[in-house]
């Protein structure tokens, strides 16, 4: 019989004390099965190692000039297997990545304006217009021409991650709660431990959410990168994406349906399998002094956490590991306790004029060398692009529309309603998760094959890949109207337009203000593939901006590539600041609920 | 004379402001503090306490002067001090035994040598048991022992406490406070001596062997006096009151000598904040003004302050201020500790709703230099209305930030109840009373 943990002990003394819940349910888990868990978890670091031997396999194996995939059901598990180690190995590089910038960003005075600025322009860029660009770039710098096209695909999946990671640590950072950085000065701690113990910990749950943001962007990347040519070159992965798209090009229904079935498998394993463990493990870092009252279960978490092996594992290594490094930093002397105002830290001077000098020196001949090649350009083409931004506009513009129109009230009809939620809820997730891109080349048969356009299934993939930010938006709004303004309603006999008018569309549109936001920067990155897509060897077009960026990139016509894509960046970046961040305002101040 | 183990030598904490101006929060301030006694620092808000605290832990730089441990100054020299902190301050994720061993890691020390020595200080404290509870499963007084286990792990020299009761009941600041005097009676922690900042006058006079008072504007020591009475100390002992009342004279008695204001870099005098255009309103809401009043005539039209605080079971930072908003609007005076009402202030308290807005009206326009400029500049206008900034800019060059903004929140509140102007809150703007009223149909 196992020794309980200290805080069971005084159950007999302290009767009110409140009992974590995870904890009773491990503690049956935990006294039934030691071995098998411990199995569960030696089958899983088997079947890991296996996948990397494949993939290594694949990358440094010769390249083929052309990828040939096969499209027997067979083939899908590995390919399933290497669409998902290109998002895990990006999402890695970008959570390391965001963590460096948002606490550079958070702690260096000078840096800080410059590095914000930086990150809103960066998150308006259209990831997907630098497809080609990084894609040639790689191939030519690597020898093994796999490996040149991998580290591209993950390179662009990285630039299309980063930037809201970085900014929710940055954030968190900035505003973590004065006493506890107080604490840490005053018992002297170092940096390496401020940052496990307090700074990683406080920022955890921020991240997590918008790690699983970001993954599903990435998969929406990933999926366009797999399917990317480039003129004559085939610049294709093998993968989920590639195999969808060659399924389609042929209208092998069989070999759609099950990519599409492999698709959503994977969705839903990576949901149970990792983020539902993630987030039960966050509540830990909630910085509430209660204990709320829902909590997400789950059971892997569970057998994790009970498993003497990984317990054993921890103690050997991470443990020691941090003890190690917390000795190094304590033998460095005292560290400064101060935490004031003052650059404290600020390095030379001279070191600061040269690095000026030197990306000043940079930035400037970049500029130069781009207005050269804009130079080039004819008026024609110029009003080219320019029409296309507005037909682009007039698109996103419906695709917002649209989604407005059915989110609103299926997202207050589910916020409103705990019980449809609980069946809605999950559904809605699994297909918010299944990347529009992977469904496209379906979607644009069908439409086909029915006799739509172009211009159609442009919108149509703007509004699939988009909607759902809307659509969680307004029921995270619909939950969080406070229920005594329901009962008022209730009490003054409210008709429904008046409740709508007065409670509803009020409570719900700062919620619905952020999904628009984040479903608009979507709709403009959508632009590039909806507006041009190559189907059974035939490109299928509709004029905009997108189609402009894409006609560029396949006529290696770099001049209107870099203005398209200015001129795209422009567009998203002045919408910010002349539509939403007036409209974001007004919600902050007049329809804030709460103090 | 036994040398001081933390010594501040003129320290003083200010922030320049873009024109000539400095805000002085904390003009040239001496202190120490030598081993073997609690000393306590009293102090209305806006005295500056906290920001003391820190300077004279290292947290802080001071603007001038210095600070020394042992002799040494602070910022070259390892020093070893302990804050235990008003919200207690615990890393959430972390359980019990995790913070309380934090900072045995942050010095080096081996797993198993840390473990015997925290989970013998959560011994001391009275949590054995609760070392793998996580601080959101624990009452308020318990976090508050996890953050004494905290501090006393590393044997601190001085063990620092800022407001370390008032975030509890009062049972368990009772309780918490008795079990401290005994650890330090019993001399169980080697540290030499407790620096404790506190609002509350009883809880100085209970736990300090010395008592600092501060005034504001600038933040300036006031006194400094020894309390002689022995352990344990009976709140309802002669001795103790008077004590109590002592403290309660000074704060509310006016400066008799102000303090000396430093001069800057280039010789120039930096204004005097008690003599600059703008007094400072007190942080009362009319409401208040209004109770306090009422309270008063049910004692007769004079009371002391004291023994009002103590009906009410008002703190010192609760209470005074409504004694200097009344006392600003001419409803009250105030001498030696005690309050007695005015004729006007009578009148208030016995009028009803409306003739009570017309007699604070009356008082503020008279009284508040703000207040009129508002209405001044309202009037002036054929539009009857005034942006928010205009005044912002002008309480800035006088106040921080933070008290800027609060003090044009203490003259909105003052201004609506009196009906002298509305606020728009969307729009920042001042606007006059009689334009946001509609139209009045006069019946003949």
């Amino acid at each position: 019989m196992k020794m309980l943990p200290g805080s069971f002990s005084n159950l007999r003394t302290r009767g009110e004390m409140v009992i974590p819940r995870t904890l009773a349910r491990s503690q049956a888990v935990r006294r039934s099965w030691p071995f098998l868990l411990d199995l569960i978890v030696a089958s899983i670091g088997l079947a890991a190692f296996y996948g990397v031997v494949q993939i290594a396999r694949l990358w440094l194996g010769r390249a083929e000039p052309q990828v040939t995939l096969s499209l027997e059901p067979r083939a899908l598990p590995l390919y399933a297997l290497y669409s998902i180690v290109r998002m895990f190995l990006a999402y890695l590089l970008s959570l390391a990545f965001a963590i460096g910038y948002g606490y550079v960003a958070a702690y260096s005075r000078r840096m800080e304006a410059l590095m914000i600025a930086a990150l809103d322009i960066l998150q308006s860029i259209p990831v997907l217009s630098f497809l080609p660009g990084v894609m040639l770039a790689m191939v030519a710098l690597f020898p093994s021409r796999q490996l040149g096209l991998e580290l591209g695909a993950i390179v662009l999946i990285f630039t299309g991650q980063v930037w809201n990671m970085a900014f929710s640590f940055y954030s968190s950072l900035k505003s973590l709660p004065r006493e506890l950085t107080e604490a840490s000065a005053i018992y002297g701690y170092s940096r390496w431990q401020r940052l496990f113990q307090l700074e990683l910990p406080f920022a955890a749950i921020g991240l997590i959410w918008n790690s699983m943001v970001s993954v599903a962007g990435g998969w929406f990347f990933l999926m366009a990168c797999e399917m990317f040519v480039l003129g004559s070159r085939d610049f294709r992965l093998p993968g989920l994406g590639s195999y969808l798209q060659t399924a389609a090009s042929e209208g092998n229904t069989t070999a759609i349906l099950w990519g599409l079935f492999t698709m959503v498998l994977i969705i839903v394993a990576t949901d149970q399998l990792l983020w539902r463990p993630i987030i039960a493990w966050s509540d830990r870092f909630k910085f509430e002094q209660v204990e709320s009252a829902r909590h997400v279960r789950s059971p892997l978490l569970a057998i994790l956490q009970q498993s003497r092996f990984v317990k054993r594992m921890r103690h050997v290594t991470l443990s020691p590991l941090m003890d190690k490094l917390y000795q190094r930093e304590a033998k460095r002397g005292p560290t400064h306790v101060t935490l004031d105002d003052g650059d404290q830290r600020s390095p030379s001077a001279l070191a600061q004029i040269v690095l000026g000098l030197v990306i000043f020196a940079a930035v400037g001949y970049a500029a130069i060398q781009a207005l050269h090649l804009l130079h080039s350009i004819d008026r024609k083409e110029f009003g080219l692009v320019l029409g296309g931004a507005g037909m682009t506009l007039l698109r996103v513009i419906a695709s917002l529309f649209l989604a407005t129109l059915w989110t609103v009230p299926v997202g207050v009809a589910i916020g409103s309603h705990p019980r449809l939620a609980r069946i809605a809820q999950p559904l809605a997730q699994i297909a918010a998760s299944v990347p529009a891109t992977a469904l496209f080349p379906v979607i644009l048969l069908l439409l086909l094959r029915s006799g739509g356009g172009m211009n159609t299934a442009a919108i149509l993939l703007m509004l699939l890949g988009t909607q759902w930010y809307v659509l969680f938006n307004v029921i995270a709004g619909a939950t969080a109207i406070p229920n005594d303004l329901k009962e008022v309603s209730r009490l003054f006999h409210f008709g429904t337009v008046q409740r709508w008018k007065t409670i509803i569309l009020p409570g719900i549109f700062p919620y619905l203000l952020t999904g628009l936001i984040t479903a608009s920067g979507g709709a403009w990155n959508a632009s590039i593939i909806a507006e041009y897509f190559r189907l059974k060897g035939k490109t299928m077009t509709a004029f905009g901006l997108g189609e402009q960026i894409s006609a560029a990139t396949d006529a290696g016509n770099f001049a209107v590539l870099l203005l398209a894509t200015i001129v795209m960046a422009l567009m998203v970046v002045t919408i910010n600041r002349l539509v939403w961040r007036p409209l974001f305002r007004l919600a902050e101040s007049k329809y804030r609920l709460g103090a | 004379m036994q040398q001081a183990i933390i010594r501040a030598e003129r320290v003083e904490k200010y922030y320049a402001q873009p024109s000539e101006n400095r805000i002085q929060v904390i003009s040239p301030t001496d202190l120490s503090i030598v081993p073997g006694e609690i000393v306590a620092l009293l102090g209305p808000s806006g005295s500056g306490k906290s920001t003391l605290l820190r300077m004279l832990t290292g947290l802080s730089v001071p603007s001038g002067g210095q600070v020394y441990w042992h002799e040494k100054p602070i910022g070259q020299t390892e020093i070893n001090v302990s804050i235990v902190f008003q919200s207690f301050a615990l890393f959430p994720w972390l359980t019990v035994l995790e913070n309380v061993e934090a900072p045995l890691q942050a010095r080096g020390m081996e797993p198993a040598k840390r473990r015997k020595r925290a989970m013998k200080m959560l011994d001391t404290v009275g949590l054995d048991g609760f070392q793998h509870a996580y601080p959101k499963e624990l009452s308020g007084g318990m976090r508050q022992r996890v953050g004494f286990a905290r501090a006393l792990v590393v044997e601190p020299e001085v063990l620092f406490m800022d407001e370390p009761f008032s975030a509890l009941d009062v049972l368990t600041a009772e309780n918490l406070r008795s079990e401290l005097l005994e650890l330090w009676q019993k001399k169980t922690m080697p540290t030499q001596a407790i620096f404790i900042v506190t609002h509350n006058i009883e809880e100085a006079v209970l736990l300090a062997d010395r008592i600092i008072v501060l005034g504001r504007n600038p933040g300036h020591v006031r006194t400094d006096f020894r309390v002689a009475l022995q352990h344990p100390r009976d709140r309802k002992a002669a001795a103790f009151t008077q004590l109590v009342d002592y403290i309660y004279k000074v704060l509310t008695q006016p400066e008799a000598q102000p303090p000396e204001l430093p001069r800057t870099a280039g010789g120039k005098r930096v204004r005097d904040q008690r003599l600059m255009s703008y007094q400072m309103l007190p942080h009362a809401r009319p409401g208040g003004i209004a109770g306090l009043l009422e309270l008063m005539v049910d004692h007769g039209g004079k009371a002391d302050i004291y023994r009002l605080a103590d009906d009410l079971a008002f703190e010192v930072d609760d209470l005074l201020p409504i004694v200097d908003a009344a006392s600003l609007l001419g409803f009250l005076t105030v001498t030696e500790g005690d309050a007695t009402l005015t004729p006007n202030g009578t009148e208030y308290a016995n009028a009803e709703i409306l003739r009570q807005k017309e007699i604070f009206r009356e008082a503020a326009l008279q009284h508040v230099l703000l207040l009129r400029q508002i209405m001044r500049a309202l009037e002036a206008k054929s539009d009857g209305s005034v942006p928010e900034e205009f005044f912002h800019d002008m309480l800035d060059e006088q106040f921080s930030e933070e008290e800027t903004l609060r003090q044009l929140e203490t003259a909105i509140n003052w201004g609506r109840y009196a009906e002298l102007f509305d606020f728009d809150a969307q729009r920042h703007r001042f606007i006059l009373a009689h334009v946001a009223e509609p139209a009045v149909e006069t019946h003949e």
